[in-house]
């Protein structure tokens, strides 16, 4: 039947196919209130899982067809191809060129928490929760989940998290004379200083068009920049009086030359982390292993702990980059491609290959209580067990924090308005107003309602 | 009276020859006709592939893009008919003409210095007074090989400011840390890159255009005394004009579809490159990035016309001088 309408899109032009999909393919989602669509019984999956089927998986996780293995054994009738499209924006081009041609779109696909409400909007998703995805809610940590579940529907299985934290170098810190890994955001300040007058190391960098990790600082401090009811209002607050007490911390260090703002990612980046341009690097729960592979010289040297706080006392942290695995509202086999989705990131042998064999940090509750997980020590980090700190921060992060549903424009314009100026060691709270005014001028003019 | 009898003959003759000529010259045209037929058909059956390619890669795509751009799309209340609205908002939008505006100045001063050094290797390679000239013609041309991206990527490393080789020479003989990167140079940094890698490439066709040049030109020039430099100014390089123009509609061209360079010096220096930096990677971050697919097709569209135009204006342009100076001469 979608073969057909395919042949025509090619003709009429995408969306008004798009459309015709859509409302053939997914009958409950319009509700919004979840119950309109019938639960799935226990009989249609097993009878699902019995049929000879063909999924497609699309993901950028390296090896992940050890899982998908696993899956595959579990289930010898269900044959599933994993594509790697490309890695972040590609992959999601790829994906909503698919969906818009009305052809070729994946059974099951990775999406990043923020990219799922622009996925949600164009109604692209399969609400998993008739297929029993509600019930698997309490083996995951709550923010995580009200990431993929917002409300009723749960929109995909998390697969990974980036609660933040930070890594230095303690031999550059003691240098300095700092033997203890600054407490609050003060101490990291005169911690800055300290380290650039004994070693001329910057003690972190923030990378001068990294929305994530500057989106991360705000969800640490409460900050609630963006919001999206699921329908046509979003809510735009990137430059509220406690975003800009965030800006105003970072412009006063940056000024005083004490933090550097390289891009990150690329060739002299990696350089920096390795040979100590850098004396650290405020990240996620994926950066240990990453910094392991970028500077392998130091090992040993490095160190890792919680976020600095805004108040002494405090225990809060935010969360940088992770992934879910989606269901596509077009997949014609909706029953074996949710379980290949749940299987991966939830059966107990699976998740813990993904947090052991790909270092995917887990947002499940039973892996982070596991000691295979937890008691790792790693050498690189002069002995330390990691992976316990950061399941640790992983119940800090604040549990409420929402994307809008256009996410790749909202990066974009970061990179043209807070990029450039943080780059230029400029005022951020005022870079912090011309992206709010960018936002809320694209929001209009996309047929938003901004509140 | 003496004259009648001979002019009837000749009436006659004429008269005779009129019939006979149609019954003598009409199996020699029916077989020409089948020759230019079947030559016709073959002409037609070889250009065949290039217009279905042609077709379904250029025509259709462009009627496709030009139907698109009558529309607008929202994320909120679909699509629906514009009329010229995205062709308006083009002319209004600062974006777009500042991408324009960049190109303008990269062809204006990138593309003389291009093909200036082009003409001056082809012109010394083909004095034949090089050494080595055959291996000297594969190393400037060598770079044309690389594909744009890898040089994209390769130019980035050697421009970083810390770690890369260029500051770091700069930086040993004093001269402190060159910002090959920042937001005032980018464009002169992507000119090093396209001139780097399209030097060769234009020698080429000029070089091949020298060789065609009928030696005795030049023994000529000699007997009246005539230097190398001059053999070049009045014979060479009025010779090989319609090389040296066909490698201008071609940098023209190219220039005003800058887009490898900027989208991949955009990972390294996000800061300096903006979204608008050449219209076609804006009209591929409309597209992509803002999801605002009609207006892309605009732009695309508007880039387009400007390209032939421009390009038309080149060869009016170079036209007319001929035509003067045929005039002169």
């Amino acid at each position: 039947m979608r073969k057909s309408r395919s042949t025509a899109a090619s003709l009429v032009g995408g969306t008004v196919v798009l459309g015709l999909v859509l409302t053939g393919c997914t009958g409950g989602s319009d509700g919004g209130g979840g119950g309109t669509q019938d639960e799935i019984t226990q009989e249609q999956i097993d009878e699902a899982m019995q049929t000879p089927t063909q999924l497609t998986f699309w993901t950028w996780v390296p090896d992940i067809e050890l899982e998908v293995a696993m899956f595959e054994e579990a289930y010898p009738e269900i044959d599933v191809t994993v594509e790697n499209v490309g890695q972040g924006l590609a992959h999601y081009q790829k994906l909503r060129s698919a969906l818009e041609a009305g052809e070729g779109a994946p059974d099951v696909a990775q999406v990043e928490y923020q990219y799922i409400p622009s996925f949600v909007l164009s109604e692209s998703l399969l609400d998993l929760a008739p297929y029993g995805a509600d019930d698997i809610s309490g083996d995951y940590v709550e923010w995580a989940w009200n990431q993929v579940s917002p409300g009723d529907e749960v929109w995909g299985i998390p697969q990974d998290v980036g609660p933040m934290g930070n890594l230095y170098r303690e031999d550059i810190l003691a240098a300095a004379g700092i033997t203890e890994p600054p407490a609050t955001w003060e101490e990291y300040a005169t911690a800055a200083q300290a380290v650039k007058d004994a070693t001329g190391s910057y003690i972190s960098n923030v990378g001068a068009t990294q929305a994530g990790q500057m989106i991360g600082f705000f969800w640490q401090a409460g900050v609630k920049p963006f919001g999206y009811d699921g329908a046509e209002t979003v809510t735009i607050d990137v430059n509220s009086d406690e975003a800009k007490q965030v800006a105003d911390y970072w412009t006063e260090l940056i000024q005083a030359d004490l933090i550097s703002t390289d891009v990150d990612f690329n060739d002299e980046w990696y350089q920096a982390l390795a040979n100590g341009k850098y004396a650290g690097w405020l990240t996620a729960a994926w950066g240990p292993v990453f910094l392991q592979g970028t500077a392998e010289g130091t090992s040993g040297l490095w160190r890792a702990a919680p976020l600095p706080q805004w108040s002494e006392g405090e225990n809060v942290s935010g969360n940088w980059g992770g992934s879910s695995d989606a269901v596509l509202a077009t997949s014609e086999n909706p029953i074996a491609a949710y379980m290949l989705a749940q299987f991966i990131n939830h059966d107990e042998a699976s998740a813990m290959s993904l947090a052991t064999e790909q270092f995917l940090f887990p947002p499940q509750v039973s892996v982070l209580e596991d000691p295979a997980f937890v008691d790792q020590k790693s050498e690189f980090y002069g002995g330390q067990e990691v992976n316990a700190l950061f399941a640790e921060i992983s119940e800090t992060v604040d549990t409420d924090f929402e994307w809008l549903p256009f996410m790749d424009y909202v990066y974009s314009s970061y990179e043209e308005t807070m990029g450039t100026v943080i780059a230029d060691k400029g005022d951020i709270s005022d870079a912090l107003d011309a992206w709010q005014d960018q936002l809320v001028s694209y929001a209009e003019s996309q047929g938003f309602t901004v509140e | 009276m003496s004259h009648s009898p001979s002019t009837s003959t000749t009436t006659d003759a004429v008269a005779a020859d009129r019939v006979a000529r149609p019954s003598r010259v009409a199996p020699q045209r029916r077989r020409h006709s089948l020759t230019t037929r079947r030559q016709h058909r073959a002409a037609y059956l070889f250009i065949l592939p290039f217009f279905v390619i042609f077709l379904t890669m250029l025509v259709v795509p462009l009627v496709y893009a030009g139907y698109l751009s009558l529309f607008e799309s929202r994320l909120i209340g679909g699509e629906q008919f514009a009329g010229l609205a995205n062709y308006a908002r083009a002319f209004a939008d600062p974006s777009f003409w500042g991408g324009l505006g960049r190109v303008a100045l990269f062809l204006v001063i990138q593309v003389p210095i291009m093909l200036g050094l082009a003409l001056f290797f082809a012109l010394a390679l083909d004095t034949g007074r090089a050494r080595g000239s055959r291996s000297i013609r594969l190393l400037i041309f060598m770079p044309y090989a690389v594909p744009a991206v890898i040089a994209t990527l390769m130019w980035g490393y050697l421009y970083g400011p810390d770690f890369g080789p260029l500051a770091q020479v700069a930086r040993g003989v004093g001269w402190g840390t060159p910002d090959f990167l920042s937001p005032g140079n980018i464009l002169g940094s992507m000119m090093n890159i396209v001139t780097w890698e399209f030097i060769g490439y234009n020698m080429i066709i000029m070089y091949a255009a020298l060789r065609a040049i009928p030696a005795e030109l030049y023994e000529a020039a000699e007997i009246e005394g005539a230097g190398q430099f001059r053999i070049a100014w009045s014979i060479k390089i009025p010779s090989i004009r319609p090389a040296i123009l066909l490698t201008v509609i071609f940098s023209v061209i190219g220039s005003f579809q800058l887009f490898n360079e900027p989208s991949l010096l955009n990972a390294i220096a996000p800061d300096a490159i903006t979204n608008s930096f050449t219209p076609n990677y804006y009209a591929y971050n409309l597209a992509f990035i803002n999801r605002e697919l009609n207006y892309a097709a605009a732009i695309a569209f508007l880039l387009g016309l400007v390209i032939a135009v421009v390009s038309y204006v080149v060869q009016l342009g170079e036209q007319r001088r001929e035509q003067r100076e045929r005039k002169g001469l």
